[in-house]
Order: C-alpha cells, then sequence, then structure tokens
C-alpha cells in the first residue's frame, strides 16, 4: 500500500481481476495464493479464506475470536504489487496474493526483529519460551539475528495481583488482552496510553497496579497474551522447556491443527 | 489528594465541564482540555473522577489523555513554553533561542523548574513559519521571536506576570497574503453562495461540484463530488460533514489565514456540503495550536446562526437543518489522517481505522461522514457563486482552479500565495524573491524534495501535488540535517499503533542521528534504504509510508551531504560508548572534553 507522493489514498485498490463479480455467485468466487485457487465469502478476509483452505499466513495480533486489528503487520501478503494487510482486506476475485515468497517473508522477519529489540526478550528465561507466538515465528521465518540496536526499555514488572505477574518487556502491542478484557470479560482491566515508541499498556487503577484492579486469573483476558507479558504465578515451567507447544513442530503446523474442530 | 468524602472547588469545576459536554464519552477528549486548565495538568484523581462520571473504564481515560501531547499527566510549569521545531524554525535560530531562555530562567529544557514556575520544550510545527521563530506559552502563540523578545519573555515570566498581560505585540500573527487570486480576492456576502447553490437545488448544486473538478486541498487530492456524492448514497440518513482544520504538516499555515480571515467561506463551504449530502451534524477539528482563534470561530458561528445560516430551515429552506460544533485537537499530527480525525472527535486515541470501510459509508460513529479540508470547502463557496464551468478554466486539466502556498524558509517575502494550479516552481520562487535556491520542500515533511534540475516542474496533481507547504533551502543549507529534522518529526508523531511506524521511524531516527554524531558507515545507508522501503509497504496509514519520503528524496538527489558524513568503515558499531557517559557526565555536573569518549575512528591513535 503506497504511492510515491504526499499522503496516498491507502486501502483503495484495484477492482477483481476477472469479469463475474463475486456477488450472486460466492461459490465460484476464488482468490491465488501463492499460485494455489483460495475460494471465498463475499466479505471474508485473505487470511481467514486462506485458513480455511488450510493455508497458514503468519499473524500476532489476529484471533479466530476477535475482528482484525492490523497493528502487527505479520500478515503482509502482497496484491498487485501493492502491501496489504491479509487479515482485514476483504478478498476479492481473481486476486493474485503472494504470502509464502522470499520477499513477504524478509519483510516479516523485519518486523519481527522490529518487535524484538522493541521490548526486552530473553527468551532463555521466559515463561513462555516454547509458548509463545514471537518467539516461534522467529523459528519459522529463521530470524537469526536482532539486526537492529535494542532499544532496552526501562518496563516495570507488576507482581501486585495475588495470582497473575505482568511482565511489560515482553509486550507487542497486539491489544488482545485489551480487547478481552472489555469484549469478553466486560471489565476493561487494560488499555493502551502513550503513543509512538513510547506507547505501553495500563490497568484500570489509579495506582497503576493489577492488584487493584478487578482483574481475576479466569478471565479471557488471562490467557490471551501471545507472548510472555500475562502470566499466571505458581504454575510456572510445570512443563519442561523442550515439551511445550511449539518446541516439536513450527508454529505454521500448530496454527492449522487448532483450526481443526 | 482527594477522597471521596470531601468535595473541593475543582471538582465543582469539573463537575460543571461535564455538564457542558453533556456528559457524552464522545465529547471525552474536549472534557481532558477543558479539565487540564483548572491545574495545567490532570492528577490522577481527575483522571478517575471524570472516569466515573462517565462510566468510562479509568484506563481508557488514561489512555487517551496520554495520547495527545498537550495533554499533561505530570506536572507541567505554570508557564509552558514550546518552541516549534520545524526545521524553518531551527533555520531562524529557535535552538538558541530555546536555550537562551532555559538559561535565563534556570530550567533544563523538557524539565519543570524545580519551583514549578516553567517548563521549556520543543513541539511540531505550529504553522507560524512565515513569521518564526514562533512558540507556545500556555497554547497561546508568540510570533517573531528575538533574543530581546526573549529576554523580556524571561523577566515576565520570573515576575510572574499573567500571559494575558503580556504585551500585545508579542502575540501579533499576520494573515501575510502576498498574492490573491479567485479565492483570497473574493469579497462575499455571507449566504451568497448558499443563495446560489439553494437556487439550483440539491442535484443542480451537484452538478455544479462535478462540473467543476474540484479535488481536495488537503493532499490526496480526491475529487469532492465523488465523496459528496458517495456519501449522499450511503444507506444511512444520518450524515455528518467535518472540516479537517489540523493542518499539522510542518510548513503549512494557509488554512490558518482562511480560519482567521475567511472563517464566513469556511462554514459556508461546510453548509454546502450538508446541502448536498443532507447532513445535519457538522464538525470542524481545529488543531491545538490554534486553539487561539476559537473564540474568533465561536463568534463567525453565532453570526451565521443569528443571521439564519446555520440551525433549522437554512436561508428559509424548510427541513434545512444543520449546525456546526468546534472540536479541539491536542496536539497529534496523525489526527490530520481523516479516520484517526474521527476517532478523535468521538473521543477516543487518534488512530487511523482499517480502510474498507472508508468515512463516507462509515465515519464518525459509524455514519456516513464527508471530511474535507479548510481550503476545499472554501473552494465550493466559488463553484456555487461561479458556477462549475468558470471555476474549471482556472488551473490545468486534471487540477482545476488556485492552490494557496504557505511559502517559508530562505526567501525575503515568506506568506501565503495563491496560483492557479500548473504554475512552475521557478515561477514561485521569483515571486517570492527567493534567490541561490538549493532545494524546495513541497508538501511539507511527508512531501517531496526537489532539486534546481526540477524546477520547471509544475503544481498540480499530475506533477507535484501538495498540500499547500513550500519551503525553500537556499545553497547554505545542510540537506542532510533537513531530512533529520523531519525524521525526529515523524518518530514523535507515529501513533504507534503499527510495527512498521512504531518501531520503523524511531530506528531511522536513531540512523540519522548516528550519521549526524559522526559515526555512520555506509552499511547503514544501505539499512536506512531498506528501513524506508519497509515503512512505505508495511504501514497502516499515510504517516508511516511517507515519513521515509524526505529521506529517500535527500538521499538520491543530494547524497553528499550523507557521505560527508560517513566514517571510513563499512560497518560502525552502533553502540556508543560516550553515550552511555552521559549519565555520568550528569550525575558529575562534567560536561568538558576530559568527560567525553571519542570512539569515532578518525581520533583512534
Ligand atoms: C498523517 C496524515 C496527516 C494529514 N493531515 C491533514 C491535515 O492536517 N489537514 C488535511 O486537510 N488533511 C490531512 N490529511 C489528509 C486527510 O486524511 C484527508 O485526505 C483530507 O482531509 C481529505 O480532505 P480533502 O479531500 O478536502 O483534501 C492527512 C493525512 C495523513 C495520512
Ligand atoms: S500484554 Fe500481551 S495481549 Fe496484551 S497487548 Fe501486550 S502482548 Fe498483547
Ligand atoms: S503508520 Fe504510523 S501513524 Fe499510521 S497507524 Fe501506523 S503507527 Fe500509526
Ligand atoms: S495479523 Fe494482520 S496485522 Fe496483525
Amino acid at each position: 500500500m503506497s504511492a510515491s507522493h504526499g499522503r496516498p489514498k491507502k486501502g483503495s485498490l484495484p477492482p477483481g481481476g476477472t469479469a463475474h463479480s463475486a456477488k450472486g455467485a460466492q461459490t465460484s468466487a476464488t482468490f491465488l495464493l501463492d499460485g494455489q485457487p483460495v475460494p471465498f465469502d463475499e466479505g471474508q478476509t485473505i487470511l481467514e479464506a486462506a485458513r480455511a483452505a488450510g493455508h497458514y499466513i503468519p499473524h500476532l495480533c489476529w484471533h479466530p475470536d476477535f475482528p482484525p486489528h492490523g497493528s502487527c503487520k505479520l500478515c503482509i501478503v502482497k496484491v498487485a504489487g501493492r502491501h496489504v494487510s491479509s487479515c482485514a482486506m476483504p478478498a476479492k476475485d481473481g486476486w493474485e496474493v503472494e504470502s509464502n515468497t522470499p520477499e513477504m517473508n524478509g519483510e516479516r522477519r523485519a518486523l519481527l526483529q522490529m518487535l524484538f529489540v522493541e521490548g526486552n526478550h530473553f527468551c532463555p528465561s521466559c515463561e513462555k519460551s516454547g509458548n509463545c507466538q514471537l518467539q516461534a515465528l522467529a523459528y519459522d521465518l529463521e530470524m537469526t539475528t536482532p539486526r537492529f540496536n535494542h532499544f532496552f526499555p526501562d518496563r516495570p514488572v507488576d507482581a501486585t495481583h495475588p495470582d497473575v505477574l505482568l511482565d511489560f518487556n515482553r509486550c507487542i502491542f497486539c491489544e488482545l488482552c485489551v480487547r478481552a478484557s472489555r469484549d469478553q470479560d466486560g471489565k476493561g482491566v487494560f488499555a493502551l496510553t502513550n503513543r509512538g515508541i513510547h506507547k505501553h499498556l495500563v490497568v484500570n487503577a489509579e495506582s497503576g497496579c493489577l492488584g487493584d484492579t478487578d482483574f481475576s486469573k479466569d478471565d479471557a483476558a488471562a490467557h490471551i497474551c501471545p507472548v510472555g507479558v500475562i502470566l499466571e504465578k505458581r504454575v510456572g515451567f510445570a512443563v519442561p522447556i523442550g515439551q511445550r507447544k511449539y518446541d516439536a513442530r513450527p508454529i505454521r503446523v500448530v496454527a492449522m491443527e487448532e483450526d481443526k474442530p | 489528594m482527594v477522597t471521596d468524602a470531601v468535595v473541593t472547588d475543582a471538582d465543582l469545576a469539573l463537575e460543571s465541564i461535564l455538564d457542558r459536554y453533556g456528559r457524552w464519552p464522545t465529547h471525552l477528549l474536549q472534557m481532558l482540555i477543558a479539565a487540564q486548565e483548572l491545574d495545567g495538568w490532570l492528577p490522577p484523581a481527575r483522571i478517575t473522577r471524570l472516569a466515573t462520571a462517565l462510566g468510562l473504564p479509568r484506563a481508557r481515560v488514561e489512555g487517551v489523555a496520554g495520547f495527545y501531547s498537550f495533554l499533561y499527566l505530570r506536572p507541567v510549569g505554570r508557564y509552558r513554553v514550546l518552541f516549534s521545531d520545524n526545521i524553518i524554525e531551527r533555520m531562524q535560530g529557535s535552538q538558541a533561542l530555546m536555550a537562551a531562555l532555559a538559561a535565563r530562567l534556570w530550567v533544563e529544557p523538557g524539565k519543570v523548574s524545580e519551583d514549578g514556575l516553567v517548563s521549556v520544550d520543543t513541539t511540531s510545527c505550529i504553522g507560524m513559519g512565515d513569521q518564526g521563530p514562533a512558540a507556545l506559552v500556555n497554547g497561546q502563540p508568540l510570533t517573531r521571536l528575538t533574543r530581546e523578545r526573549v529576554e523580556a519573555i524571561g523577566d515576565l515570566i520570573r515576575c510572574g506576570v499573567p500571559v494575558a498581560d503580556w504585551p500585545e505585540e508579542f502575540f501579533r500573527v499576520d494573515d501575510g497574503v502576498c498574492r490573491r487570486d479567485g479565492l483570497l480576492g473574493l469579497a462575499m456576502a455571507p449566504g451568497a453562495a448558499l443563495t446560489a447553490a439553494l437556487a439550483r437545488g440539491r442535484e443542480g448544486w451537484l452538478a455544479e461540484l462535478e462540473a467543476s473538478r474540484l479535488r481536495g486541498r488537503g493532499g490526496a487530492g480526491f475529487t469532492t463530488a465523488v465523496k459528496w456524492l458517495a456519501c449522499r448514497d450511503a444507506p444511512d440518513p444520518h450524515k455528518v460533514v467535518v472540516c479537517n482544520a489540523d493542518e499539522g504538516e510542518p510548513g503549512t499555515f494557509k488554512d490558518r489565514v482562511l480560519l482567521a480571515s475567511r472563517a464566513d467561506l469556511v462554514f459556508e463551504g461546510m453548509t454546502l456540503a450538508a446541502w448536498a449530502t443532507g447532513a445535519r451534524e457538522g464538525f470542524l477539528y481545529l488543531r491545538g495550536e490554534y486553539r487561539y482563534l476559537l473564540p474568533h470561530l465561536e463568534a463567525v458561528l453565532a453570526g451565521r446562526r443569528a443571521a439564519g445560516l446555520l440551525g433549522a430551515d437554512i436561508a428559509g429552506q424548510a427541513g434545512f437543518d444543520f449546525d456546526i460544533e468546534i472540536h479541539l485537537g491536542a496536539g497529534a499530527y496523525v489526527c490530520g489522517e481523516e479516520s484517526a480525525l474521527l476517532e478523535s472527535l468521538e473521543g477516543k486515541r487518534g488512530t487511523p481505522r482499517i480502510r474498507p470501510p472508508f468515512p463516507v459509508t462509515h465515519g464518525y460513529l459509524g455514519r456516513p461522514t464527508v471530511v474535507n479540508n479548510v481550503e476545499t470547502l472554501a473552494k465550493t463557496c466559488l463553484v456555487a457563486l461561479q458556477g462549475g464551468a468558470a471555476f474549471a478554466r482556472t488551473g490545468t486539466a486534471q487540477s482545476t482552479g488556485t492552490k494557496l502556498l504557505s511559502i517559508s524558509g530562505d526567501c525575503p517575502r515568506p506568506g501565503v500565495y495563491e496560483f492557479p494550479f500548473g504554475v512552475t516552481l521557478r515561477q514561485v520562487l521569483e515571486a517570492c524573491g527567493a534567490e541561490r535556491t538549493q532545494a524546495v520542500q513541497v508538501g511539507g515533511a511527508s512531501g517531496v524534495t526537489l532539486a534546481p534540475y526540477e524546477f520547471d516542474r509544475r503544481i498540480a496533481f499530475e506533477d507535484v501535488p501538495t498540500a499547500g507547504a513550500f519551503m525553500i533551502f537556499d545553497d547554505q543549507r545542510d540537506m542532510f540535517e533537513v531530512a533529520r529534522n523531519f525524521v525526529h518529526f515523524f518518530a514523535h508523531e507515529s501513533c504507534g499503533f503499527c510495527t512498521p511506524c512504531r518501531v520503523g521511524t524511531a530506528l531511522l531516527k536513531g540512523y540519522m542521528d548516528k550519521l549526524a554524531d559522526g559515526h555512520g558507515a555506509y552499511r547503514d545507508l544501505a539499512e536506512i534504504e531498506w528501513l524506508d522501503r519497509l515503512l512505505k509497504n508495511a504501514s497502516h496509514c499515510g504517516l508511516g509510508s511517507s515519513a521515509p519520503n524526505p529521506v529517500i528524496d535527500t538521499l538520491v538527489k543530494f547524497r553528499p551531504a550523507y557521505e560527508r558524513r560517513l566514517g571510513r568503515a563499512d560497518f560502525e558499531p552502533a553502540f556508543d560508548l560516550d553515550g552511555a557517559l552521559a549519565r555520568a557526565r550528569q550525575m558529575t555536573g562534567r560536561d568538558d572534553a576530559g568527560a567525553h569518549l571519542s570512539n569515532a575512528p578518525e581520533a583512534q591513535p
């Protein structure tokens, strides 16, 4: 999604490449994902349709239970020479979509490197190691170095809650906890404040402490973090590192299996 | 700390603010701006009270307040001086002036003085590039700063003189119109354009607008009639018209002049849009930096209501009901992006939305919404008065009419110039008297950097499009520093929503600073070019995708300005040994040569 000057008009993509439109002929609508035909229903996003057809597109802020968020950009794909977020972009009949290509994976790797250097990620000592989607994607996309200069931000840990620990050092701002707490738990425990590189999470208390909120370890938001920020206390390392979700098989395989009923 | 049992004067004042804004969560930002006036900042207990009163999670209110540069969650000085930090003001000496003021007041820039009296800091361009160096003091613009003026200001602050009692001359803002054409030369009686459009009927009026081929003046150049038609035809009957008066692009100030002296044209344009689309609700989103214009704009609105040009049955047309509310911004460039603007209007953080859907079908509160630039709306009055065909006779094939340019930088006559589209850069430079011009930045920080071999190119959507900024740099200027200033601007203004822009603009800033410090290597240039491409490709909105523009352009056209700064090495570590000692220097109060390490290769034996 780019234009050469000023303020490009985003999202105004070329129309579908074929003569017959998706309307009224839902079953016949298809796009090509890396050369393979993918059928879709009107309104379905590229990522959803691809998944339904058994094709994995990397993602971090997208979650099947929530509307698309569009912030991490791991799901970028190329359509007619332009980049779009596949989690948010409705599919169009006849589109040719590039996803699993050296170019797109190279950009995804750089986005992962950005997420790594922006926070403080010490995987070997992290309780989420092996269950972490950021780490798993980094392995899968063959990220071998951080590439960029580390930011080493100062992000204090919040241990005030009796059952849950918050280690903000690892936050990637997917806002899944924000959305889950607001939309599923009906609580609004989390929100983002500040902006740009200084953006960070806050919890719903004047003291700024999770212990002063109505957060519970049984909340949906307590179990949704794709990385190691929201951790239940006293259950750490129950499964040894090496035997965890993404230790044996890559995330692209695990994610597709989780989709199966 | 305030407990629930004690009701203070501030609590009562907060109640009246809540009442003034009807306790609507959509007005949260407006309430926060008003609530900040009570103490100059927003203490934690006030945030809590506001959240409780509105039935919102406290974290959400804190999150909104934390987004905007002009809202403070920590105490600031009773006097807050913010120097406009665009490259133009830097060229006018703003950094030395800020240092002088800070020294005079014994305060470190970016900090609050120990007695809580004053804080001195920088802010993004405040739209006074033609009469800078400029600053804001407690939100009021100070123009034409000089050494003497800064000293006088320091004394006024030290003596605690209220800003309202400072010499009026310090706050003088001139329109600085240097060239008039169709729009700036127009003397229209309020209501005349509306009468003409009403006489044509809805369809007739839209047909004129189509014939004019008017395109948006806010940057993207979208055809205005197409936007209005799409909004009118959207199924939801509750249409909204929004005027984008955020004018945050560094080096742009033409909307300021229209708002200050042609506000009737702007509001009438909004009313013309309402007539075309059937909207009953209108908003003008005014950047916080232009808050000083608020009383004037409110007075113009009141005058229009009294004249029957706003409200019910406008201009005698039964059932034509429309009114306009002004919302203030609070220091966030991204809120000029139309979907971020709508979020901000709804009282939220100014995060750009996923598009599609577009505002014309799902805008303010999900209602079909037209968002237009100030100048675009003013121009619709010309179309109504003259007819579409007459309007289209000026300009070029794809760019009809005229364009207001905000000219600043190295020229003897900066100001606002109205030219027909199709004017060449050379003609513009001649008009403002610029000489020995090395480069022109057209369209602001997100625009294009043009070198002398391009000065015969034309200002037009089909050649050099622009939202109106025209910054001139003569042959003494360092184009690397120009680009670096813009990169700092984007890093500061990134909303932080998407990974590429949030982290990418910060990384780009790091690379440019590394080069500026003399630690650059050839490898860094390659990394910069790679980052530029990723930002362009993967960003969520136009801020991130245009952030690398000044770097891309200057790297191609002014590469020696970069290469001059490279060390001999192909690779230089990013870790800055000397920088790591900064805290030790601060603790020991030393900054002499002996307290510095140099890890520049030249300095090694
Ligand atoms: C980061 C960013 C900042 C913008 N700032 C402004 C602005 O200050 N004023 C403006 O009119 N348009 C601005 N725009 C363009 C708006 O999104 C939108 O295109 C414009 O208001 C539409 O009005 P028009 O059709 O009359 O040009 C900005 C866009 C981006 C991406
Ligand atoms: S805490 Fe976890 S779920 Fe919440 S925004 Fe950060 S990474 Fe996402
Ligand atoms: S590109 Fe920048 S400003 Fe735009 S959404 Fe992403 S982070 Fe925010
Ligand atoms: S998964 Fe699409 S942007 Fe995050």
